[in-house]
């Protein structure tokens, strides 16, 4: 558990700024809710009203329509457009979020997305007339294949997390064939790992033993080994790692951990750095998902809709969920039931996110082998170039170290600033950019995790290190109302969260009548 | 004279004859910020020492409040549920968490005193 | 390559300033024996036209829904979605911005959350609910959890009208916690007692309406029993645009309201991405899974809106955490929060009546076919079809008359018996020619 917190209330700002009539300032327009707009008798649908008919809706008919507003087309199209413009968007600028991987979103898989014959396609139409969605689902299976060098793919898992439960799944029905499910419960987890590791350990009923790691940043066989036990039931381990850094031990970890009769879980949200350059089954991997949203860049979208399909090791590959796709002769055709498989189940209703799935294909057919390992050099050489150009002003908790896909610093060199990440995080959304991931991973203090990826142009990294270096000086020479005041250029300055949590408002709610 | 005593998971017990008086300490609100949720263990719990009893987050963190000592509990503040800036406000008076009769009178003595703990903040600093 | 902006000139630069050779010293911790040498056997980049060619061959080996009499549903619903969605959704400011971890700089994706959970909380006629889940089928799993949370019982009692697929994702994790599940068997009459199922182990009961086969269900009587013996209702909805028809889950007491929320705003895209809805009291909102946005103020006093109530949430309380979600479905539920806003309530209950009015043609039309029998005795837009031949066939024999006419109960519950039923669809993209096509394909097949 998280147990240090930060600041969540602003100091109230100084009265002063000019007020508009209208609350707008220039473009940045204040937009109401729909709920404060929209006419409970407005629609922005023509629908033709049914001819006459005999209801069969039975007694639990309504009576009246919901009390929802509706707006007609102008309405909307205006109101949405002006709360978009209040998001920060990769579109508009570099977007350094370590662990995320905003890396630009091509828009012919957007195009490709919505051909019809993949849109438009309904999951339980006869397989007959959907082979062209399953060969989909076969030609980016076989891809992922080829880029991790295992077994077999778990296309279904919807999202990162979902990938992880499906893995873990896949390892505690192995390990109940095994007849050890009553013994083996426990998940080496370090403490740098992704929230969800632990979370997703806990929701199949193991419970979580922490690994530490050492003073370079990685988990040592030692390590390893003396968590090793035969309770333990798998190592879930990111790499690249939390903190950016490939886990130089990794093999030696995969061994032990066979030897121990466990599995590996990597956690393949870092897989973006190492495509083409190493394949996670030659490394020893059990299981690991790949979210298709960072590495095969399908639009994040605010905050989803993700894809984590799952590569399995030969020795999990019997226990994946179904459905999946199986090719026989010409035709393609979908196993949709587990029974009379060793099958752990199924994770969702369908077949998994084909929408992403046909976006990750496109880039992938774009990309090709040749792009894909350009890409994957070009995240880790721009990731570098931050580092070495950000070194001299900003303390690294692990030196000099060469890092993959991200560059992770700690908050040391702010010591006698009396200023604190998030105060660094903030000043740099005034100067037109996404603040990095910040205070993840939880094991560095004051982390700033930044990760530039591949779609940046030398200019504009060289603009954005200046402008880190420009703040980096003015922190240290004490201009600190650049920081604690900041923002004070975005749509809006700091936000009270203490007073969103402790009175929470989650929903709109029509003020008493005056 | 109310004797108090720390764990190294910063729970104070404040004894007081038979009973204690449970809450997390100063340093220990400081580090969480401004606290937004607390959960007391229900009345009549019996709870042995390390026993996760409560719960308090602010809006990045949470922590569990485990037992610094076992005993039955025989109180909670229902003031500080309702209002957990108590916490942040006056953690070892009107923002203390529950009330516990002692199983073990002594098993509080096993614990740092004011000294200890201030010597052990010290360290994890 | 048309995505990688940096040139060779700058890499060297780049190098030069790092402080390396070559860019393998950048990958020097890789082991040296497990590099790839070379590339991956994969063909090389390609252009967008070549690679447009390829994935548009691959589109033309399946068959659109719009492009036949489209009659399925079960879960998945064919819809008009208006033509302004598509266009807001593709903004770069919604399409290509993270999580808002930032509020400063993500007030209009958080401003759309507050509305989307308006609207999905009014819709359901319950107090709260959240910024999504996956899907529909994942939400009913962890509302399964949550109510285990909630009741500390380990048995959920789900009605055999449930979805089989979301019957399986539950049945699936309750497996890995332990859960115990009872799953009545599926009848398309809907005759089944689930007080019967409900005893003091019993943390909730799953119960969907209109059910699988498309069924309304009077979900207040099932809720006074199990809140009778101290367990939760969870209701279970696969089209929302029912809920413009039908009387809400929450006006019926259930305490948890999940549903898939594809049928507003959303393609049909084979299955995903989707957007689960889930909605509960708030009573129950700290056991709720999934990221939630509320009201707030910046320090310059103007109203804001931040994600709260994270404590619950993985990335802080990490194995004590609510669920593992860390995504929701971010930009399909704008896509729904569009859609809902354009139709409004008023224009939501009309589509509901046009979809309910077409499903009534259709179910006339098709009950005229000999040998053809409807099961239901009410319906919304879907309801169970008994033919002379097994379903499968039927279904099969219709798509090679272009016809698409609905889902073989068979291929979803191969074990239940019901091998001559069908499950229909009808929404208001089907015309009066679509159905005078399905029942006079019908009445030539089962001639």
């Amino acid at each position: 558990m998280n147990r240090e917190g930060r600041p969540t209330r602003p100091e109230p700002a100084e009265a002063g700024s000019r007020t508009t009539f209208t609350g707008a300032r220039g473009l940045d327009i204040e937009e109401a809710l729909i709920f404060e707009t929209g006419r409970l008798d407005a629609t922005g649908v023509d629908i033709e009203e049914a001819a006459p008919f005999a209801s069969r809706l039975g007694a639990l008919a309504s009576d009246a329509a919901p009390e929802l507003p509706g707006l007609t087309e102008p309405e909307a199209v205006r109101h949405y457009v002006r709360l978009s413009r209040d998001n920060y968007s990769i579109d508009a600028g570099l977007y350094p979020l370590g662990s995320c991987t905003m890396k630009h979103n091509p828009r012919l898989n957007e195009k490709m997305a919505r051909l019809p014959g993949f849109a438009d396609v309904h999951p339980l139409q006869p397989t007959s007339t959907a082979q062209g969605a399953l060969a989909v689902i076969e030609a980016l299976a076989d891809a992922l294949l080829v880029m991790t060098g295992m077994s077999a793919i778990a296309m279904s898992p919807k999202a990162g997390a979902h990938g992880e439960l499906c893995g873990m799944m896949a390892i505690k029905a192995a390990i109940a064939a095994r007849g050890e499910g009553a013994t083996r419960h426990v998940a080496l987890v370090p403490e740098s790992a992704h929230g969800t590791n632990p979370a997703t350990a806990a929701l199949i009923g193991f419970s979580v033993r922490s690994v530490p790691a050492g003073d370079d940043g990685n988990v040592s066989v030692e390590a390893v080994r003396a968590a090793l036990a035969p309770d333990v039931a798998a190592i879930m381990l990111t790499n690249p790692n939390t903190a950016g850094l490939f886990e130089r031990q990794i093999v030696g970890i995969a061994e032990a951990v066979r030897e121990a009769g466990a599995y590996f879980y990597c956690d393949g949200a870092n897989f973006n750095a190492i495509v083409g350059k190493t394949r996670p089954g030659d490394l020893g991997v059990d299981a690991m998902h790949i979210n298709l949203h960072k590495t095969f860049s399908t639009p994040h979208g605010g905050g989803g809709p993700g894809a984590g399909p799952v590569a399995l090791s030969s020795r999990l590959a019997p226990f994946a969920p179904v459905p999946f796709v199986r090719r026989e002769g010409d035709a393609l055709r979908l196993v949709e039931h587990a029974e009379g498989t060793e099958s752990f189940g199924r994770m969702s209703a369908f077949h998994g996110q084909m929408g992403m799935f046909v976006r990750a294909l496109s880039f992938i057919l774009s990309h090709g082998a040749d792009g894909l390992r350009q890409a994957s050099e070009d995240a880790v050489l721009s990731a570098n170039y931050v580092r070495a150009s950000l070194n001299d002003l900003m303390s690294a908790p692990f030196g000099e170290r060469i890092c993959m896909h991200e560059a992770l610093f700690d908050d040391r060199w702010l010591k006698d600033t009396g200023l604190s990440t998030l105060d660094f995080a903030k000043a740099m959304i005034d100067e037109g950019y996404h603040p990095m991931t910040v205070y993840f991973p939880l094991i560095v203090h004051g982390a700033m995790l930044i990760e530039p990826t591949e779609s940046e142009s030398k200019a504009s990294l060289d603009r954005f290190i200046m402008t880190l270096r420009d703040l980096a000086f003015a922190a240290k020479a004490g201009e600190r109302e650049r920081f604690t005041a900041a923002p004070v250029y975005a749509p809006r300055r700091r936000l009270d969260e203490t007073r969103a949590a402790r009175q929470p408002v989650l929903r709109w709610t029509r003020p008493p009548a005056a | 004279m109310a004797e108090l005593r720390y764990t190294k998971d910063h729970e104070y017990v404040r004894i007081e004859g038979g009973e204690g008086v449970v809450g997390i300490s100063d340093h220990a609100q400081r580090q969480l910020g401004d606290v937004v949720f607390a959960e007391n263990p229900r009345v009549g719990t019996m709870l042995k020492a390390g026993d996760p009893a409560a719960v308090v987050e602010s809006v990045k963190a949470a922590s569990d409040v485990f037992a610094p000592v076992a005993g039955e509990v025989v109180a909670v503040n229902s003031e500080v549920e309702a209002k957990p800036g108590l916490i942040n406000e006056d953690a070892l008076g009107t923002g203390w968490l529950f009330r516990i009769r002692l199983a073990d009178p002594s098993e509080a003595a096993a614990l740092m005193d004011e000294a200890a703990y201030a010597a052990f903040l010290e360290t994890q600093a | 390559m048309r995505y990688l902006p940096l040139d060779g000139a700058e890499r060297e630069a780049m190098l030069a300033r790092i402080g390396v050779p070559d860019v393998d010293a950048l990958f020097a911790d890789v082991p040296a024996d497990k590099r790839i040498e070379g590339l991956l056997d994969l063909p090389l980049a390609k252009s967008e036209m070549a690679v447009e060619r390829i994935l548009s061959a691959m589109a033309a080996q399946s068959l659109a829904a719009g492009s036949a009499p489209f009659f399925l549903g079960a879960g998945a619903y064919k819809r008009h979605i208006p033509a302004s969605v598509d266009h807001l959704i593709q903004r770069s400011e919604f399409l290509t911005s993270y999580t808002p971890y930032q509020p400063e700089i993500a007030q209009g994706t958080l401003k759309v959350l507050f509305e989307f959970q308006t609207q999905v909380a009014t819709l359901t006629g319950m107090e709260v609910a959240n910024a999504s889940m996956y899907d529909g089928s994942t939400a009913c799993g962890e509302a399964m959890l949550m109510a285990h949370r909630l009741t500390r019982r380990g048995k959920a009692v789900l009605s055999g009208g449930l979805h089989p697929q979301y019957a399986d994702v539950a049945a699936t994790l309750a497996h890995c916690s332990g859960d115990r599940i009872e799953r009545l068997a599926p009848d398309p009459l809907a005759r089944e007692d689930l007080a019967a199922a409900i005893d003091g182990e019993t943390s909730c009961v799953i119960v969907q309406s209109p059910d699988f086969f498309g069924n309304p269900r009077d979900l207040a009587a099932v809720a006074a029993a199990a809140h009778a013996r101290g367990a939760l209702l969870i209701a279970v909805f696969t089209d929302p645009v029912s809920l413009g028809a039908l009387r809400s889950p929450g006006a019926m007491d259930a305490d948890i309201v999940v549903g898939e929320g594809q049928g507003i705003g959303n393609a049909l895209s084979f299955g995903g991405p989707y957007l689960g809805l889930f909605a509960t009291r708030l009573k129950f909102v700290r056991q709720m899974p999934g990221r939630l946005a509320g009201e707030t103020v910046d320090a310059d006093g103007r109203r804001s809106f931040v994600l709260t109530l994270s404590t619950r949430e993985q990335h802080i309380r990490r194995e004590k955490a609510t669920s593992n979600i860390c995504t929701n479905s971010g930009l399909c539920a704008l896509a729904f929060s569009i859609h809902l806003a354009l139709l409004g309530g008023v224009g939501l209950r009309r589509l509901a009546r046009v979809n309910h009015a077409g499903a009534v043609q259709l179910a006339e039309r098709l009950s005229a076919v000999p040998g053809v029998e409807i099961l239901n005795a009410h319906f919304f837009n879907e309801f169970t079809l008994r033919t002379p031949r097994p379903g499968a066939e039927v279904i099969e024999a219709l798509a090679r008359r272009g016809v698409i006419g609905g889902l073989p109960v068979s291929r979803l519950l191969p074990a239940a018996g019901l091998d001559d039923c069908i499950v229909v669809a009808s929404t208001e993209v089907n015309s009066d020619d679509d159905r005078a096509a399905y029942a006079s394909a019908l009445a030539d097949l089962l001639r």
